[in-house]
């Protein structure tokens, strides 16, 4: 019968005009502004620095080695090394960036930095509400903008974090070991050095004393 | 009169003038920056020139200039629709220059994610081109609906929706859990009276019909002389599908029937969409059976400064829109001397002209429609 086709869809979308008040898998709008989605672990953005501690300057993780910089595929980030060093979580010293600019405008997010980073350093962010009136300055993040705390990763990619920061736990502590390990090493080299010393140069001594006292 | 107005070039007006209009490359129609030079003698089609490069990118350059690595995220902006499939077909050609094995979990899993974007892209591309038919937003928004729960597992599995940058050469960058394997299943379990309700919505309705039926035929010789791949070379009955002519990945486990058309015109196209979406459901059943446990990444894989010996390999799958090829030749050093992507869309595309001459104009729409082109993929 012609029309029977027509009839038929009509009756597919008269059930899902009816399913949509009934059925939560045919009802999916999110009223945006006012609800939101939740967003997934996984989730990315745009990369952030992390740091430890209170202070963004002190605890800053990066050590200005520059990989994330050369790997970037988009190359939207700005690295400058400092002259000077500071001492790092295991209390290696190592340089800090003197200049950390990430373009956001340029930035694809595909996360490739911080799968190269070898120092958990750089991180992605969740933060999507970020249009600005400034089209140059506002979407370049230099380093105090994109300095956040080991908290805020932790909150916002807590399965991540904890592994993360229990691999850095175990780092930190081997490495305290082995400076231990090292100093302990140091110090009975030292005490041996000191005890032949002690024991070693005394016939020298005598002999020339014995010297002097035979002219 | 068909015949005759193929043969363009001797073509002489019987009356009238012959009119010259521009479509786009701001026309909604025409799926992104695309430009069609159209000649008509009243609504009839003469003569059509596509016209495309508006969204030219460099990608080729770009990823011959930068690591082996860096290559993959580019790889998700050629047709963003498709992110997994494109990145696989990359990453297989990297495999198969510098000889990298995948683990199995990895090859399973590949195979769930390529699937699913199978079945949205088919799904969004059937509701473009009933809107672009006229069947205005109820199709596309059922269509979307689904698509949005497939995007959702995406995102929490990759972290992006649509730019996945999910796979790597030897495996995969991060592994799925247990939850996200259940997700898979339940919405798999869903998704085949989704099909049948959208199969339903306008299969059979007689407007559409008188439409699609005869509209845009592309002739099984024609197709296969101009390289024609991927649903709309199958829509006009060749049977060839690169799932299972090269078996690459783990294919060759599956069971799976790779549908035919008959006459190779837009209804058959349409057809050929939802006959796959029901394959592709078939193909997740049996690998989420299937997956094994096991890592998916082969940890002795240097993905930073990955240096394949000099040579050339062509890494080539079946995209949802037709064969993707990647050929890369190395020359030993840290980045491709030649990166060359065979884009499926392209080459489809390349036979609008003789699908549309002799159409009414507004079929061109349809027509362009049913190829199913993104222009990501195109320009590049």
């Amino acid at each position: 019968m012609l029309g029977e086709g027509i009839i038929q869809g009509l009756v597919e979308t008269a059930r899902n005009f009816f399913g949509s008040y009934t059925e939560k898998n045919r009802l999916v709008t999110v009223q945006y502004p006012e609800e939101r989605h939740e967003l997934p672990e996984a989730s990315r953005n745009f990369p952030f620095l992390l740091y430890d501690g209170k202070d963004p300057e002190a605890g800053l993780r990066c050590v200005a080695c520059q990989i994330c910089e050369k790997e970037c595929p988009p190359r939207c980030i700005h690295i400058e090394k400092s002259k000077d060093k500071k001492p790092d979580f295991v209390g290696k010293q190592q340089a800090y960036p003197a200049v950390f600019d990430i373009d956001v405008s340029v930035c694809m997010s595909c996360q490739i930095c911080v799968e190269v980073c070898p120092f958990d350093a750089i991180r992605m962010d969740k933060v999507y509400e970020l249009s600005t009136d400034d089209r140059f300055g506002g979407l370049l993040y230099t380093k105090k903008e994109l300095a956040k705390p080991n908290e805020y990763y932790q909150k916002i990619h807590p399965v991540e974090a904890a592994e993360t920061d229990g691999r850095r736990v175990k780092e930190a502590e081997e490495a305290k070991a082995k400076a231990a390990a090292a100093e302990a090493a140091a110090k009975a080299k030292a005490a041996s050095a000191a005890s032949a010393a002690a024991s070693g140069p005394q016939p020298v001594v005598s002999d020339a004393i014995a010297k002097e006292k035979q002219s | 009169m068909r015949d005759a107005l193929l043969d363009r070039d001797v073509y002489e007006p019987e009356e009238g003038e012959i009119m010259e209009v521009s479509m786009g490359p701001h026309h909604p129609s025409t799926h992104g920056v695309f430009r069609m030079d159209v000649k008509l003698e009243g609504e009839r089609v003469v003569k059509l020139k596509p016209v495309f490069g508006y969204l030219h990118r460099n990608h080729e350059k770009i990823a011959e200039h930068g690591a082996y690595l860096s290559a993959i995220p580019y790889t998700d902006r050629l047709d963003y629709l498709c992110s997994m499939t494109n990145n696989w077909g990359y990453v297989l050609a990297v495999e198969k220059l510098a000889g990298i094995a995948v683990p199995e979990r990895a090859e399973y899993l590949r195979v769930i994610v390529a699937e699913l974007t199978r079945f949205q892209n088919h799904a969004g591309l059937i509701g473009f081109l009933l809107q672009d038919m006229g069947a205005s937003g109820t199709p596309l928004m059922y269509a979307f609906r689904e698509r949005e729960k497939i995007l959702d597992l995406f995102e929490s599995l990759s972290g992006a929706r649509m730019m996945c940058n999910y796979m790597r050469f030897g495996g995969l960058r991060v592994d799925a859990t247990k939850e996200w394997l259940d997700e898979v299943r339940a919405l798999v379990g869903r998704l085949p009276q989704f099909v049948d309700e959208y199969e339903a919505l306008l299969r059979a309705n007689e407007i559409l019909l008188a439409r699609t039926q005869g509209t845009g035929v592309l002739p099984r010789e024609l197709a296969i002389n101009t390289g024609v791949t991927g649903p709309m070379l199958r829509a006009s009955g060749v049977n060839y599908d690169i799932r299972k002519v090269d078996h690459y990945g783990i294919y060759d486990r599956f069971t799976f029937k790779v549908p035919l058309g008959e006459h190779g015109d837009v209804y058959d196209r349409y057809m050929m969409r939802l006959l796959e979406m029901r394959e592709t459901l078939k193909l997740l059943e049996q690998a989420l059976h299937d997956i094994p446990e096991g890592p998916v990444m082969d940890p002795k894989v240097r993905l930073r400064g990955l240096r394949p010996k000099a040579g050339e390999a062509y890494g080539r799958i079946e995209s949802p829109k037709g064969e993707l090829g990647f050929f890369l030749i190395s020359d030993g050093s840290g980045n491709p001397y030649r990166y060359r992507v065979r884009p499926p869309s392209m080459i489809n595309l390349t036979i609008l002209e003789d699908m549309c001459v002799g159409e009414n104009i507004a079929d061109t729409v349809i027509i362009l429609g049913s190829v199913d082109i993104v222009l990501g993929e195109v320009d590049r």
